[in-house]
């Protein structure tokens, strides 16, 4: 008998070896809910891919929201099945380190080309990549947040409609001449900051401005209760409360921009990644700036970054590095500027001819590239969730009026430090 | 089938045939028959439980293993990594008593429930009289009440946050007219709740109005004849005959309301996600933002284990009153 | 008795405008939902009479996302579970009601325990049972926690409970065994049940929406309603017009059977005695 189990044991090896001979196939997570341009522009990347590297097949899978991705690349990885490579929310790094699910680029970076190759990016996009010395992320869908207003309504309202309030006493100036009265009702808004789903990413924008930071590098600490963030909240619920410029309680992301082209907002501050959608449904005139400054300026970036996953064969970690320098090589990051709306993730990308020529016809997307220069990372730690809802919580407490801007970053400060403390 | 046909086969019919004919037969027949009896009522047990054994394997596997599980996972931590799970007594339940969020999304549950629940049974009621009546266009009403059953939560929660919009959302455009100011429904600690109510009694009515639909035509209308006759108002007979003989429906409707009331999270994931400020977490979606966000599993087990003993009370509550007051046969 | 009478007409009249107030805010969101799809999304918030028709928005919603391939899911999905659900609640509640088998009380009170305890809420620990089983992110996972339904159960026990044990034993006598007696006898007396347990099922498989968002990973197993979900939720913010196009498209089959069978499906509820 033993002969037949030998000759079974060598006909399977022969089979698995004529597999590794076979095409390395890279499952690649990418989070977009399936159909439309999106889908059919990675498709057409991936093809175009295995068509200048045979022998490596790419199979995207489509998982819907970052959330649900993220959801479903951990699973994958925790029964066995991980995904090769993924593009997550850069602020999901701690997440998959904590989860032992990613491995560094850097062992796969040698040789000098590698190595400049992971410098070429915009620096504001590798804070959220990089820890402890090592980079986990390589950007690719990135975005940060601007500021859309209505030209139709200023010129109404007696202001130079190609001029955005540029600091935050512009803003409460601008906001109380855009805002329109009839007895207790507003017809019209100055400005709309939303605060559901992720309020704390456009709290950075104010937090920024007022030049603090609300993480260390570590993400093992965060800086909720300084005076420079509670003065940033008073700001912002005094645009309700006080100058009444702004609705009161909390403002709802997804109607955000319907209240813009509804012209119930005159300005609104949303990401990058709605340029398209604005561009192709505000009945007036917009115009696109960077967010007002106060001790500085700033914005947080956001969006995804790829990620290798553990338990790769050497292989395919060769196969998977050279998808991701494909995939972000200048002319296709410009390419997926232009198709999408995201922040061409390297400089040399707008020096291309393509996306210089998009720049000329349509100035606006160039603002988010300058506003890039004062741009921070995103808020991320450990347990990274769980600090981002404290935070949310208090923002939105404060908002609603229920608690005071102290009471409230002092209890979400508190809060992340209960949660945090296991992490140091 | 034939094959199976023979496997159950009862041999009851074969004891009504083995009754004894003559007093000298008894005693051998006794024992015949205690023998057939026994192998009639091993054949009895074993076709019940072959008859009950698929839906009890799946019952067991998806019903009352994971409650079992839950309790006992709701005493380790969270594996994560490398860090395996490992038994932590008391300590989960300990942080859930610190947790202002639990106890926050307890009240909040608790507020929706009492509100929902009667608001849902009366409504229904009505409109099962409502349609129940010659009324002109009742089978548009019944269409009216009925399509929020149909329509997914998923799809209609968004329709409802058109509704909500401050400013040009329908409930505003209508207020507008009447001269109330614009209000913020969903994004106001105060309303938001209110607004999500309102939105699981529009989508539960219609449903329970058809069991009281069904209920009310099978009254005879020969009892309210007679009592029109007597001179007793409508209100009078509804208070007095048409409601107790809807009882058995009412508390049908009562639990399935009750559960939906624990269950049914759709309208929170589309329009609130908890907020503002965690005024409008039920119980069950906290427990699928820690479990399925936070990634806590161990402390998402410990919020089911209190939403299950929610649930058992009343389940005993309800087996309780039933078995006081109707009778299922 | 003339004050009498006065007063339970104008009852009566009271009655009648609150049904209709009613119906007409019952109907209020599907009649939104039908203008918000039919026109273009400028006129979404506007509801001018003179705003022009278009049947873009289905057009666009329809291509936005693999609604086809949903549409099979949910299908298959609900066939699976309602087949499974109508065997496995006939041989359980047969067996409750006609069979004093050794714990059947017991039995009994654990299957009803499902009424309360739904699987709904069981949603992490079944989530880790699927993982463990490999078959996350399939249609049998979304519809197993489903297929034995205490409520069926009950149901149709209640019903066979009410066939008279003599056409039972008359069968019998014939030599039928309990599976025929069972098929030839209880299951045609209960068809009103099944047709009731069956709408209801159905409506309840189509439109649920939780589990199968935690247990589905692509589109090669997302019911409708999910998929709908990851439609609406864009970071560019909500297209009502789109949404409510996708909502019609999405709701359409059970809609239009309603408005073909509503008689019926009143009907079999009254048959049912599920009161």
């Amino acid at each position: 008998m033993k002969w037949l189990s030998s000759l079974v044991g060598m006909a399977i090896l022969a089979l698995a070896s004529t597999a590794m001979a076979a095409d390395v196939e890279l499952s690649f997570y990418y989070p977009v809910a399936v159909g439309g341009p999106i889908t059919k522009t990675i498709d057409g990347y991936a093809a175009d891919f295995e068509k200048e590297n045979p022998g490596i097949k790419i199979k995207a899978i489509y998982a819907g929201t970052y959330q649900d991705t993220l959801v479903k690349a951990l699973t994958a990885f925790k029964s066995g099945e991980p995904p090769d490579v993924a593009v997550l929310l850069s602020t999901d790094m701690f997440t998959l380190i904590d989860e032992d699910a990613v491995m560094p680029f850097d062992p796969l970076l040698q040789s000098d080309a590698d190595k400049a190759w992971a410098k070429s990016f915009y620096p504001a996009f590798m804070e959220n990549s990089q820890t402890g010395g090592k980079t986990w992320g390589i950007p690719f869908q990135r975005s940060t947040i601007v500021m859309y207003w209505n030209k139709d309504a200023f010129k109404a309202a007696g202001l130079n409609p190609d001029k955005a309030p540029d600091n935050w006493d512009e803003l409460v100036a601008y906001g109380q001449k855009l805002t329109k009265r009839d007895g207790s009702n507003v017809s019209q808004w100055g400005v709309e900051i939303p605060s559901t789903g992720f309020p704390y990413w456009l709290f950075q924008g104010l937090t920024t401005a007022n030049g603090v930071r609300l993480m260390n590098d570590a993400g093992t600490e965060t800086y909720f209760d300084k005076a420079t963030v509670i003065e940033a909240l008073q700001y912002w619920v005094d645009l309700s409360r006080k100058e009444k410029i702004q609705p009161t309680g909390t403002i709802e992301w997804g109607t955000t921009p319907k209240d813009f082209f509804e012209r119930k907002t005159a300005i609104m501050w949303t990401t990058t990644g709605n340029l398209t959608n604005v561009k192709a449904n505000a009945p007036f005139p917009f115009g696109v700036a960077m967010l007002p400054e106060h001790n500085g300026r700033g914005s947080p970036t956001g969006g995804g970054n790829f990620y290798l996953f553990k338990k790769m064969t050497a292989e395919k970690s060769a196969a998977a590095i050279k998808f991701v320098k494909w995939m972000t090589t200048p002319e296709r990051a410009a390419d997926w500027g232009i198709k999408t709306g995201y922040v061409a993730v390297r400089p040399d990308a707008w020096d291309t001819p393509a996306l210089k020529q998009y720049v000329a016809d349509f100035p606006a997307a160039a603002v988010a590239r300058d506003q890039l220069k004062y741009a921070v990372a995103e808020l991320s730690t450990h347990d990274n969730q769980r600090v981002t809802k404290a935070l949310n919580d208090g923002l939105q407490a404060a908002l609603n009026g229920t608690k005071t801007p102290e009471q409230a970053m002092k209890d979400a400060q508190q809060e992340a430090t209960r949660i945090l403390r296991s992490y140091k | 089938m034939g094959v199976e046909g023979d496997l159950f086969h009862e041999p009851s019919g074969e004891v009504g045939r083995l009754l004894p004919r003559s007093a000298g037969d008894a005693v051998a027949a006794a024992s015949r028959r205690s023998n057939v009896v026994m192998s009639a009522r091993w054949a009895t047990n074993v076709n019940g439980w072959l008859l009950l054994l698929p839906s009890a394997v799946l019952l067991v596997t998806f019903t009352h293993y994971p409650a079992v599980a839950t309790f006992i996972g709701s005493f380790f931590s969270t594996p994560k990594g490398a860090r395996p799970a490992v038994f932590v007594g008391l300590d989960n339940y300990q942080a859930m008593i610190e947790d202002p969020i639990f106890w926050q999304a307890l009240h909040n549950n608790i507020i929706y429930a009492v509100s929902t629940i009667p608001l849902t049974i009366v409504l229904a009621l009505f409109m099962a009289v409502a349609v129940n009546a010659k009324l002109v266009g009742r089978s548009f009403m019944r269409l009216a009440f009925f399509t929020p059953t149909v329509l997914p939560m998923i799809a209609v929660a968004n329709i409802w946050l058109f509704f909500y919009s401050p400013g040009y959302g329908l409930v505003d455009q209508v207020f507008s007219v009447f001269g109330v100011p614009a209000h913020n429904w969903l994004g106001d600690e105060h309303t938001a709740l209110a607004c999500l109510i309102v939105v699981a009694v529009w989508k539960d009515a219609g449903f329970f109005m058809i069991f009281y639909l069904a209920a009310l035509q099978q009254i005879s209308p020969n009892l309210s004849e007679a009592a029109a006759l007597e001179g007793a108002s409508r209100w009078y007979f509804f208070r007095r005959v048409t409601f107790p003989l809807l009882m058995p429906t009412t508390l049908f409707v009562l639990i399935n309301a009750i559960i939906n009331s624990f269950r049914l999270i759709d309208h929170i994931v589309v329009m609130t996600r908890g907020g503002p400020n965690n005024t409008t977490a039920l119980l069950l979606y906290y427990i699928y933002e820690v479990g399925f966000k936070f990634w806590d599993t161990a402390f998402a087990a410990t919020l089911t284990v209190v939403l299950l003993v929610l649930l058992a009370a009343m389940a005993l509550g309800q087996f309780i009153f039933l078995d006081r007051r109707i009778h299922y046969q | 008795m003339n004050a009498h009478l006065q007063t339970s007409r104008v009852s009566a009249a009271l009655e009648r405008t609150g049904a209709w107030l009613l119906a007409f805010l019952w109907v209020l969101p599907l009649a939104y939902a039908l203008w918000a799809a039919i026109h273009p999304s400028a006129y979404s918030a506007h509801f001018t009479l003179n705003a022009p028709l278009t049947l873009e928005n289905f057009v666009k919603a329809w291509n936005a996302a693999p609604f086809a391939r949903y549409f099979m899911n949910t299908f298959m999905l609900v066939t699976m579970i309602l087949t499974a659900q109508l065997v496995l609640c006939t041989l359980a509640a047969y067996a409750f009601a006609r069979f004093k088998f050794y714990g059947r009380e017991l039995a009994f009170v654990l299957v009803l325990l499902q009424l309360m305890i739904m699987p709904d809420v069981l949603i992490v620990e079944n989530y880790r049972t699927m993982t463990a089983a490999g078959i996350v992110d399939t249609i049998p996972a979304i519809g197993l926690p489903y297929m034995a339904s205490a409520f069926g159960i009950f149901l149709l026990r209640q019903t066979f409970k009410t066939v008279p044990s003599e056409l039972d034993e008359a069968a019998r006598v014939e030599g039928a065994g309990p599976l025929q007696v069972l098929l030839k006898l209880y299951v045609p007396l209960a068809k009103p049940i099944y047709i009731a347990y069956g709408l209801v099922s159905i409506s309840y498989h189509w439109n649920n929406f939780l589990w199968p968002l935690i247990i589905t990973n692509s589109v090669s197993t997302r019911p409708l309603t999910v998929g709908l979900q990851i439609f609406a939720s864009s970071d560019q913010g909500i297209d009502w017009s789109l949404i409510a196009a996708a909502t019609l498209m999405t709701s359409a089959p059970l809609l239009t059977a309603f408005l073909l069978f509503q008689r019926q499906f009143v009907q079999s509820f009254m048959r049912a005695g599920i009161r």
